[in-house]
């Protein structure tokens, strides 16, 4: 962020009072005068950012993904999206890993909430050079989206091709059993579930665009496998699970696990404990598939 | 001068009326209430020009009471935006002059509204954006008395104090009414009329006029718009829902309802009264 807001004088960083959290504080240390502190009010942050975008800036909005989403939704529909303004939302803190804050600090359900918006692009990548590379292709792209972030620390740069371009999916690994599609911070834990799941042909999708969805790679994927299987850090009702859900039953009826958050509140706990309970742990994600595969 | 913007006001209270009757739909009480504020705004204030509406260096509108888009469209009518034709499309299928401001179908306005609560955010983000861009213009977003129920309005108010928008003037159209709002003896009322104080409260220079004196309004805006001294203004308009038409005034059943033949024929006559 601090890069881009060197680099493009047109490019601000707004902040909701969580800039030392989402490490939008690097704007402010590089370039203090792109940074601008809109205090604990998303929703009037929302609409300063429309503003600031008509009259030709690239307003890059910055919270905590749930408070983001859901406190300012109409804000970023009203505002933001209809008029079709350059502003870019930024959702750190995505999913479960919010650092022992609990319930109100998950964000369970913003794919849901901001695929359903017309003109919205949403991302969410699968490691930090791709991070780095939509970032880059968000900048030269007008127009509103969503870039949902995690905060889990032990994804390493693992992807190896780390080029981004919005709406391509990308194939991790081929396989004819099974195809397991991915988004956001669950492509790495999949990369390691499917290391221990020898004995199956696996194939590896990976989404970094929901919106607009890679729907032809989908589907050349699906074509011979005999399960599809979904993996988010997101209730699996509205996010990856159910797009993959509708694609295929749509153009290629499949059978479909869909792992993600149940229909339930999240609670407190160590990231390990709450990826666990969830179903996300490496371990649960391989105990699911198999359970479904056999 | 005042007499002119006087006649101009009540053109567009005209036109209002007009559009309303003509397409059987429309915020007429509050657009009556804003109607001299628009027309000292568009006639006597803005630097604008009809022929280039998207002139980078114009005054920003905003009308964060959208619903009352109806008085906006009738304004730029009046102002050569648009043809005053066009006014018969007012919120019909396919028609540029959306129900509530959609800028995307029309070029003179500079922000979509209609959710309430969200256009003066927007104004800030311009004040601030004028203010990085080192331009001189103006920005004027209208709000109700009303719509600052919604906290967005104060979260707005909040910011635009700290980064020292004096180019953001804010009209609060203190009508005193709303679509149903709390029951009192006699009728509905708002909930309280203190929008000067509270706006005093949040940093701005103050002003409270009467809203339907054209002579104060410009007044007002003129003093305001003078003042650069890194306060944000607001001007408190107290105004009557349903201006002109004597069977409106202060009935907030006409909050969101056109006039049949005969109630517009008797509005007719009372505007052509007015000016007498």
């Amino acid at each position: 962020m601090a890069k881009l807001a060197l680099e493009d004088s047109k490019v601000l960083a707004l902040d909701g009072d969580l800039g030392n959290s989402t490490r939008l504080d690097a704007v402010e240390k590089e370039t203090e005068d792109s940074f601008l502190q809109m205090g604990i009010a998303e929703q009037n942050m929302v609409g300063v950012a429309a503003g600031l975008a008509s009259v030709g800036f690239q307003p890059w909005v910055c919270s905590f993904a749930t408070f983001l989403t859901k406190r300012a939704f109409d804000q970023i529909v009203v505002s933001v999206a209809q008029p079709n303004f350059d502003v870019k939302l930024v959702g750190s803190y995505s999913g479960l890993l919010t650092s022992n804050t609990g319930k109100t600090h998950h964000s369970l359900d913003d794919i849901a909430i901001m695929t359903t918006i017309p003109h919205m692009i949403v991302i969410a990548p699968g490691d930090a050079n791709e991070t780095e590379a939509a970032m880059n292709t968000m900048h030269q792209t007008k127009g509103p989206i969503y870039l949902r972030l995690t905060r889990d620390e032990t994804i390493p740069a693992f992807l190896l091709d780390s080029e981004f371009e919005i709406g391509k999916g990308k194939m991790l690994a081929e396989g004819t059993d099974i195809l397991i599609v991915s988004t956001g911070s669950m492509t790495y834990q999949v990369a390691k579930a499917i290391e221990k799941m020898d004995g199956i042909s696996i194939a590896h999708q990976h989404f970094p665009t929901i919106k607009p969805f890679d729907k032809e790679m989908l589907l050349e994927g699906a074509k011979h496998v005999q399960l599809v299987v979904t993996v988010e850090e997101h209730y699996i009702r509205g996010g990856l699970g159910s797009i993959v859900s509708e694609i295929l039953s749509e153009y290629l009826p499949k059978k479909v696990l869909r792992i993600g958050v149940l229909d339930a509140y999240s609670g407190c706990g160590t990231d390990v404990e709450i990826l666990e309970e969830n179903g996300l742990s490496v371990e649960r994600i391989v105990e699911q598939i198999m359970r479904k595969w056999e | 001068m005042i007499t002119d913007l006087k006649l101009t006001a009540n053109e567009l209270r005209k036109k209002i009326l007009f559009t309303a009757h003509y397409n059987k739909q429309g915020h007429v009480g509050g657009s009556l209430s804003c109607a001299d504020i628009l027309t000292a705004l568009f006639f006597n204030q803005l630097s604008i020009d009809p022929s280039n509406p998207k002139w980078e260096d114009r005054d920003r509108f905003v009308l964060s009471k959208g619903h009352t888009a109806l008085a906006l469209y009738a304004t730029l009518a009046l102002k050569g935006y648009i043809p005053e034709e066009e006014l018969k499309t007012f919120d019909q299928y396919g028609s540029r002059l959306q129900a509530h401001p959609d800028m995307t179908r029309l070029d003179a306005l500079d922000m979509s509204t209609g959710s309430l609560g969200q256009g003066l955010s927007a104004a800030v983000g311009i004040a601030i954006g004028a203010k990085r861009l080192k331009k001189d213009f103006h920005v004027y977003c209208l709000i109700g008395d009303g719509e600052s129920q919604e906290g967005q309005i104060w979260e707005a108010a909040n910011i635009a104090e700290k980064y020292n928008l004096d180019n953001l003037i804010v009209l609060l159209d203190q009508n005193g009414l709303q679509q149903y709002g709390w029951k009192n003896e006699t009728n509905r009322k708002s909930p309280e009329l203190r929008g000067k104080k509270k706006f005093e409260s949040f940093g701005f220079d103050t002003w409270e006029v009467d809203g339907h004196c054209m002579a104060d309004i410009v007044g007002a805006l003129t003093e305001a718009k003078g003042q650069l001294n890194g306060l944000p203004k607001a001007i408190v308009m107290n105004t009557v829902k349903g201006k002109g038409v004597s069977f409106m005034e202060n009935n907030y059943l006409w909050h969101s309802k056109a006039p049949n033949d005969e109630e517009y024929q008797q509005a007719l006559i009372e505007m052509e009264g007015a000016i007498k």
